[in-house]
């Protein structure tokens, strides 16, 4: 079958996140005041697998060793088809 | 489309028919003012392109100058103006790639890229946006390509508020046996094409580039700018050194405006032969392109080498290494035309269908316009102006976004990788050694508001401004590189401007024999009436012994300040009007071409008669810096504020032009702020070990004077109407700063 | 003897550290990101550049190619391992030293004369260096800023290479510019030492790290 993925990758919590400060700033000179601004990275693939359990453990190898740095990162998986 | 009905009637009459669509849409870019050159090449020729260390003139993707018995450097130089104006990240990329590849198709490794930006003023929030996106373009292209960005310059002002310019220089090392062109000479090679894919991108860019922008260009024009690839591009690089220098290649051209169309007529008409191209042999990006699409993309990060079929395989093989797309897409005939096969439709012979078929010198060559110049009308009646304290101008001008620093610049730019870089970005030119004894010196100028006023002498002058940068280093000038931008052609003014600025530039360069080796032109740089001030974009490469390099900052308390070269009463189209009175008026400093080169050879004379070397504590000359914008205060309050010493300067020794003075029968006719902003060319300030002064001033047969002392904490300037002291830390504090407070 | 300067496809400081390592009298081989044969290396140099443009993150695909494989197994032997820059930020992301090099505090490429302190002078890398001595080296890069969990662990067990002396241009946590693992053997430095190896460049300082791994061989 043919699952679409989508991983989502956000700094953890408390990680200095510069482009969000940036973005934050930037859009004050707009003269809009926001807050708690943050940055994700979504990233989508489609893969070919008997079940969705199977994806599931196979995208969270991916994670684990490649998409993500586990030392700064958090990731969500989202699996449809 | 922007064929003109003349035009047509001209391709009517080569063809002996109609051209069909795909005919029309290729010749439309090739007649482009982009690729064609149509209004200025007649103009252009008036250039000087030969001379003793010049390999290879104007032609080709770059030019060539031999620089040491075994190196030569190939230089460039290119606009990307209008792609910038509407997405100013992904056009200052593009520029840079486009630069770049045409310095890799002569055989040559990019060594260093220097830019040329101008803007709206930094106070207006679009202009900070293009500014701001434009500069990190250029530094993530730039970097991950690895080659330094090494100088350049910035300049804010109303005139280019609705039309930003981007120009990229670069320069590469190549040895002299390792040339390569962009040619096809051999009938029975074949075209192979590789980097990256071919897709959508920029189609039109160049006709894009022909038209003047207007407001609605922003949305309408997206689909015309091409984004940049520079991860591929590096692969490009390592996989093209790697194919010349494995493989005796007969030809390379990279492929930039006009795409395959433009590169493939260009290198057979060359070796007047002519090319079959097999359009479905041509890797696409994208499903169910049009045959128009496939020969006008402007996809980057695509070159195309002429090789004999026998090395098909290893070429083939280099590509993979490198992970590249890569295809043989034609071969050269014998037919002089360009024709394009699509070999999945038959015609009703059974033989593959042909879409065009045009002679090849009717794309490479379309016929020059000899459009009207007419001078304009005369001037306005000139302003006259107070003068305000003089410390209140020197401070005003540092702190003014136009000679402030532009670190917050070069900071974003890698300026160190490929480790040659021994002077860095800051002084008046860059400095790359090139072997254990020598260097090659960069710079890149020019003055708009000069050339505006009087374009002659702008032309002229902003050659001499870029030949003095590196005169300042040490360097002997060898060859000129030139980025024209101008408005409108269609307007007789502006090609009068254009033809009186090229007229200056080579009248300078001829004399100075530092021919013309390569150059663009970009016209149409005006958006519904408002015109840029035209800027003839200058760089110079020179060469220097290591041992000859000096940099700008006083060394020493107790040198001897001494200027060369006279000053004349010439404050107009200065940066102190330009900035204290908003004023642009009145005629340009003059070009004293004589005095220009017999100021420039003096210091050459003076640092091979020192027996230095570079930053030792022996040398006799310690510190050169030319004067350019804002005049002899500016040059002195840099030379202070990049060494945090102050001096001691009497105005009334600085050498003035005799003849003014005999004109107004009066030694002091110069008022001295005008003495002191003046931008007269022909200018160095230099200091020298105080027991070696005399001598120096024996030695030189040129104006010059002891003007002060390298001393203490201040600058320190004493004339017949002025006592003033600035701190050097006031002098910093202006300087500094400024531009990293509009951009926070 | 032979040092290994690895390339990866977006590298551009390779040519840089060849050339350096030669000056320092070693001799120099190009290792192709798709080998993992490290045999007859006596030491590895990972050159600084945009490795996969960056993509992802600095240093994060190279970490998985075959070459890691090679680079694991000097470690193994017990060979001087040195990341500069991409090369650091690629130790990192393979876990060969701890924490990681993430973006700059101010988000923009940041190329500049830096000084830094020796913290660490028992690695191969920094043994011609005084303890806590003042140098001078070109920092070059957009994601340089050092973070780490457990900064208690990495000071005591002296894996502190490398500090900012005076001004942090990258908001890295404790001025850190430079790690190495338990070892000293794997070094993972952000600022460029084969651009600190002429005096005429700027400063000789940065050769020492190129003498120290051949006088480790």
């Amino acid at each position: 079958m043919i699952f679409n993925v989508e991983v989502k990758i956000s700094l953890k919590k408390g990680m200095l996140n510069p482009e969000s400060s940036t973005i934050e700033l930037a859009l004050d000179l707009l003269g809009y005041k926001v807050k708690n601004t943050d940055t994700i990275d979504i990233i989508t693939f489609q893969m070919e697998e008997n079940n969705e359990s199977k994806v599931l453990e196979e995208v969270d190898d991916m994670c684990q060793r490649l998409l993500c740095n586990p030392v700064i990162h958090d990731y969500e998986i989202v699996i449809t088809n | 489309m922007t064929l003109t009905d003349s035009e047509m009637e001209y391709i009517r009459k080569m063809l002996k028919r109609d051209p069909n669509e795909l005919e029309e849409g290729m010749l439309d870019v090739m007649f482009s003012e982009h690729c064609s050159y149509k209004s200025s090449r007649p103009i252009l020729d008036l250039f000087p392109t030969e001379g003793k260390n010049i390999i290879m003139g104007p032609g080709d993707d770059a030019g060539i100058v031999a620089i040491t018995n075994k190196l030569a450097l190939a230089v460039g130089i290119e606009s990307h103006n209008h792609p910038s104006a509407i997405e100013p990240y992904g056009g200052a990329g593009t520029g840079i790639g486009g630069i770049l590849r045409d310095i890799i198709s002569m055989g040559a490794m990019p060594i260093a890229l220097l830019d040329s930006l101008r803007f709206g003023p930094v106070e207006d929030q679009k202009s900070r946006y293009l500014f701001e996106h434009v500069v990190k373009g250029i530094s993530d292209y730039g970097n991950r390509v690895g080659v330094p960005t090494v100088g350049g310059e910035v300049e804010f002002d109303e005139s280019f508020r609705t039309n930003p310019l981007v120009n990229v220089m670069c320069a590469g090392l190549v040895e002299k046996d390792k040339i390569v062109k962009g040619i096809a000479p051999n009938v029975g090679d074949v075209f192979l094409l590789m980097g990256g894919l071919t897709g959508r991108d920029g189609i039109h860019g160049v006709t894009f580039a022909s038209e003047e922008l207007t407001s609605d260009s922003e949305i309408e024009d997206r689909p015309a700018v091409q984004i940049g690839d520079p991860f591929t591009k590096k692969k490009v690089l390592e996989a093209s050194l790697e194919i010349l220098e494995k493989i005796d290649v007969a030809g390379v051209k990279d492929l930039g405006g006009g795409g395959l169309t433009c590169c493939i007529s260009e290198l057979v008409e060359k070796c007047d032969n002519g090319a079959l191209i097999d359009l479905n042999s041509i890797l696409l990006r994208e499903k169910g392109m049009t045959p128009y699409e496939i020969m006008l993309s402007e996809s980057q990060e695509r070159m195309v080498f002429v090789i004999n079929p026998k090395y098909v395989n290893e070429a083939f093989a280099i590509c993979d290494k490198y992970e590249l797309p890569r295809a043989i897409i034609g071969t050269v005939t014998d037919t002089k035309l360009m024709v394009v096969e699509d070999t999945y439709n038959k015609d009703e012979n059974g033989n593959n269908d042909i879409i065009a078929s045009m002679p090849a010198v009717l794309l490479a060559d379309p016929p020059s316009l000899n459009r009207e110049i007419k001078a304009p009308e005369n001037k306005k009646e000139s302003i006259k102006v107070e003068n305000p304290p003089i410390e209140e101008s020197i401070l005003k001008i540092l702190s003014s976004p136009n000679i402030a620093t532009k670190k917050w610049v070069y900071k974003q730019y890698d300026h160190e990788v490929q480790i040659r870089t021994v002077v860095k970005p800051g002084d008046d030119a860059a400095v790359l050694k090139v072997d254990d004894e020598n260097a090659v010196v960069l710079s890149c100028d020019c003055n708009s508001i000069h050339t505006k006023l009087s374009p002659y002498n702008g032309g002229a002058g902003s050659v001499a401004e870029a030949i003095r940068n590196v005169v300042s280093m040490g360097a002997e000038p060898y060859a000129v590189v030139d980025c024209l931008n101008f408005g409108n052609p269609g307007n007789p003014g502006i090609l009068w401007q254009f033809k009186q600025c090229i007229q200056g530039m080579s009248d300078l360069a001829e004399k100075f024999e530092t021919p013309v080796i390569s150059g663009n032109v970009s016209f149409y740089n005006e958006t519904e009436g408002i015109k840029i001030n035209p800027s003839p974009t200058v760089g110079v490469v020179g060469v220097a012994n290591l041992n000859n390099v000096r940099t700008m900052d006083f060394k020493n308390e107790g040198d001897k300040i001494v200027i060369i070269g006279s000053t004349y009463d010439e404050i107009d189209g200065s940066e102190y009007h330009r900035t204290l009175h908003d004023l642009e008026q009145g005629e340009a400093p003059k070009i004293r071409i004589d005095e220009e080169i017999s100021s420039s050879k003096a210091i050459l004379k003076l640092l091979n008669n020192d027996h230095g070397e570079f930053n030792s504590e022996n040398n006799k000359i310690t510190a050169i810096h030319d004067c350019s914008a804002g005049g002899i205060a500016i040059s002195l309050a840099e030379m202070s504020i990049s060494s945090n010493i102050g001096a001691e300067i009497d105005l009334t020794n600085i050498p003035i032009s005799e003849n003014v003075a005999a004109e107004n029968n009066d030694k002091d006719c110069i008022n001295d702020n005008d003495l002191l902003f003046s931008e007269s060319h022909g200018r160095y300030i230099i200091t020298v070990k105080p027991e070696q002064l005399d001598k120096l001033l024996n030695d030189i047969n040129v104006p010059c004077a002891c003007i002060g002392e390298v001393k203490g904490n201040v600058l320190k300037l004493t004339g017949k109407e002025t006592d003033i002291k600035i701190k050097v830390s006031d002098l910093k504090n202006a300087y500094t700063g400024v531009i990293e407070e509009f951009m926070a | 003897m032979k040092i290994g300067v690895i390339r990866f496809p977006g590298s551009n400081c390779d040519r840089d550290v060849y050339h350096t390592i030669e000056l320092a009298g070693g001799e120099a081989e190009y290792i192709w990101w798709n080998k993992d044969d490290f045999s007859y290396l006596d030491a590895v140099v990972i050159p600084g550049g945009f490795s996969y443009g960056d993509y992802l993150r600095a240093g994060a695909i190279a970490s998985i190619t075959p070459v890691v494989e090679g680079i694991k197994s000097l470690v193994k032997e017990e060979k001087p391992v040195l990341g500069i820059c991409n090369g650091a930020q690629i130790l990192g992301e393979i876990g060969l030293v701890p924490g990681i090099f993430t973006v700059n505090e101010n988000p923009k490429f940041n190329c500049e004369w830096v000084d830094l302190k020796v913290t660490n002078n028992s690695t191969p890398f920094t043994s011609n260096f005084k303890k806590n001595e003042i140098i001078k080296m070109p920092v070059a890069h957009a994601e340089g800023r050092y973070f780490v969990e457990d900064i208690d662990t990495l000071k005591s067990q002296d894996q502190i290479v490398l500090q900012f002396e005076g001004k942090i241009p990258n908001g890295s946590l404790e001025a850190i510019t430079g790690v190495c693992d338990e070892s000293g053997l794997v070094c993972a430095v952000m600022p460029h030492p084969e651009r600190a190896s002429e005096e005429i460049l700027g400063s000789s300082d940065g050769l020492n790290f190129f003498k120290g791994i051949v006088n480790s061989i």
